[in-house]
C-alpha cells in the first residue's frame, strides 16, 4: 500500500461547537495518501460533527482544514470536487429507479460511465431499473454506497458505513476501501463497528461535554 | 453546465412522477378563478373589470403552493446535504432548481391563463399582455419563491413562508395587473412589462445568491 509521509489533509486545532455546547477542542490528525482515520467515541462525540467539518458543510469554530498544504476553504469548489461524502441520510428519491439515482450523483461530479459497475459491485443489478422506493433498508444504504465508486473522489468521508449492511456488503465496502486506498485516495470513517481498516489511525473523541461540566466544577 | 442541466432534469422528473405538482396547481389555478363568478355574480361587465386582479392574483396563489417543496423534501432525505457537496455551486443549484419549478409551475399557469381569461369575459385588448406578462413574471415568482423557501427551510411552516414571500410578489402583481389594464384601456402595456423584466433581471443574479446563503446556514 503506498503511503507516502507526506500528510494530504490535515486539520489543526479544531474545536467544534454545536449551540451552547462545545462537542469537542484541541483535535488535530493528518492524513496521507492512501490514509484512513477512523472516528470513535460514544454518541454525541462529535464524529459526524467532525465529518461534517471535514466535508466543508459545517465550519469549525477554531482551528483550521487544509489539503495538499492549502485551506480548504480558499477553493471549496475544488475541494468539493475531491470528497464524497455518504452520511446517515441517503439521498435516494422513493420515484427514481437506482440506475437513474446513481447516474445522478455521479454525473453531478461530471462522470457517467461508471454507473454499471457501481450497481454490479454492491449487487444491486437486479434493482437498476425499479424505482427505490421498492429497496430495503439495506438496500438502500448500499445504493448509497455505490455512489463512492459511481464516480471519482481523492477523499471519502464515510457515517457509519455498515449500519445496515449484510456480511457480504460489508465485504464489499471493506474491498472498495482497499482498492480506493490502493489508488491513493484517503478516507475518514466514523463507526461503532469493528471495521477491519489496515494501518488506520484511530481518533477516539471524548465525552467533551463530560469533561467541561467537570472541569467547571472543580 | 453540464450537472446544471441535469439538475433541472431530475427536478423535472422527480415533479412528474411524484403525482405531478404541475397537475395540482393548475387545478388550483382554475378552480380559484372559477370560485369568482361563482361569489360576485355572472354580469360579464364586472368579470371583465376585476379578471386581471383575478388571474394574477390566483396565479401568485398558485404558485405558491408548491414552493414549499422546493427544498424540504431534498433537505430532509440528504439530497440538499449531497447537492451541496458537488462541485456545481450552490448559487447555479438554485438557479436551476427555481427554473425546473417554473417550468412545471409557472409555464403551464402562463399557457392556462388565456382559457381562463375567456371564462371571466376578459376583454380581447389584454391577452397579449396577459400572456407576455406572465411569462415575464412568472420566472420572477419561482426565484423569489426560492428565497423564502430556503429562509424557512427549518422553520417547518408553511405558513411563514407565505407571509414571507406574498409581500415580495407584490411589485410581479401590481405590474402584471397593470399591463393588462393598461392594454385593455387602449394604452401601451410596454413600460409594465419592461418593469417586470427588470424585475426578472434583477431576481436572476440576487436570488441565488440569497437563496445559496440561505441554505448554507441551514446546513451548517
Amino acid at each position: 500500500m503506498p503511503n507516502s509521509e507526506i500528510p494530504l489533509f490535515t486539520g489543526s486545532d479544531l474545536a467544534c461547537r454545536r449551540g451552547e455546547k462545545l462537542v469537542f477542542a484541541d483535535l488535530s490528525f493528518a492524513l496521507a495518501r492512501g490514509g484512513a482515520l477512523l472516528l470513535q467515541g460514544p454518541n454525541g462525540s462529535g464524529k459526524s460533527s467532525l465529518l461534517r467539518l471535514m466535508s466543508g458543510l459545517g465550519r469549525p469554530e477554531t482551528g483550521h482544514l487544509s489539503w495538499g498544504g492549502a485551506a480548504i476553504a480558499d477553493d471549496p469548489a475544488a475541494y468539493r470536487s475531491r470528497l464524497i461524502f455518504v452520511g446517515h441520510l441517503d439521498a435516494i428519491k422513493p420515484t427514481l429507479t437506482a440506475e437513474e439515482t446513481l447516474a445522478f450523483w455521479a454525473g453531478m461530479r461530471g462522470t457517467s460511465d461508471r454507473v454499471t459497475e457501481a450497481l454490479a459491485h454492491f449487487s444491486l443489478n437486479r434493482f437498476a431499473s425499479l424505482p427505490c422506493r421498492l429497496l430495503s433498508a439495506g438496500e438502500r444504504k448500499r445504493l448509497s454506497l455505490a455512489r463512492l465508486i459511481a464516480s471519482p473522489g481523492e477523499l471519502w468521508l464515510l457515517d457509519e458505513p455498515t449500519s445496515g449492511l449484510d456480511a457480504a456488503a460489508e465485504s464489499a465496502l471493506l474491498r472498495a476501501i482497499a482498492s480506493h486506498r490502493a489508488r491513493g485516495g484517503a478516507i475518514a470513517v466514523a463507526t461503532h463497528a469493528a471495521l477491519e481498516l489496515p494501518g488506520a489511525t484511530a481518533i477516539s473523541l471524548p465525552d467533551y461535554a463530560q469533561r467541561e461540566n467537570a472541569g467547571r466544577l472543580a | 453546465m453540464n450537472a446544471w442541466f441535469l439538475l433541472v432534469r431530475r427536478d423535472l422528473r422527480l415533479g412528474i412522477r411524484q403525482g405531478g405538482d404541475a397537475a395540482l396547481v393548475i387545478a388550483f389555478f382554475f378552480l380559484a378563478a372559477i370560485l369568482f363568478p361563482l361569489g360576485v355574480g355572472p354580469e360579464p361587465q364586472i368579470l371583465a373589470r376585476i379578471a386581471p386582479g383575478i388571474l394574477w392574483v390566483t396565479a401568485l396563489l398558485a404558485a405558491l403552493l408548491s414552493l414549499d417543496r422546493l427544498f424540504l423534501a431534498d433537505y430532509e432525505d440528504g439530497s440538499l446535504e449531497a447537492l451541496a457537496l458537488t462541485p456545481l455551486s450552490l448559487e447555479a443549484q438554485v438557479l436551476a432548481k427555481a427554473f425546473a419549478h417554473w417550468l412545471g409551475t409557472g409555464l403551464p399557469l402562463t399557457a392556462i391563463a388565456p382559457l381562463l381569461a375567456l371564462l371571466l369575459h376578459l376583454d380581447g385588448a389584454g391577452y397579449v399582455a396577459l400572456v407576455v406578462g406572465m411569462a415575464l413574471g412568472t420566472p420572477s415568482l419561482s426565484l423569489i419563491g426560492a428565497v423564502g423557501a430556503a429562509l424557512t427551510l427549518g422553520a417547518r411552516r408553511s405558513v411563514l413562508l407565505s407571509l414571507l414571500v406574498l409581500p415580495l410578489y407584490i411589485p410581479v402583481l401590481i405590474f402584471g395587473v397593470g399591463a393588462i389594464e393598461a392594454a385593455v384601456a387602449g394604452l401601451t402595456a410596454r413600460p409594465h412589462l419592461l418593469l417586470l423584466l427588470a424585475l426578472l433581471l434583477a431576481a436572476i443574479p440576487l436570488a441565488p445568491i440569497a437563496a445559496a446563503a440561505a441554505l448554507r446556514q441551514a446546513l451548517e
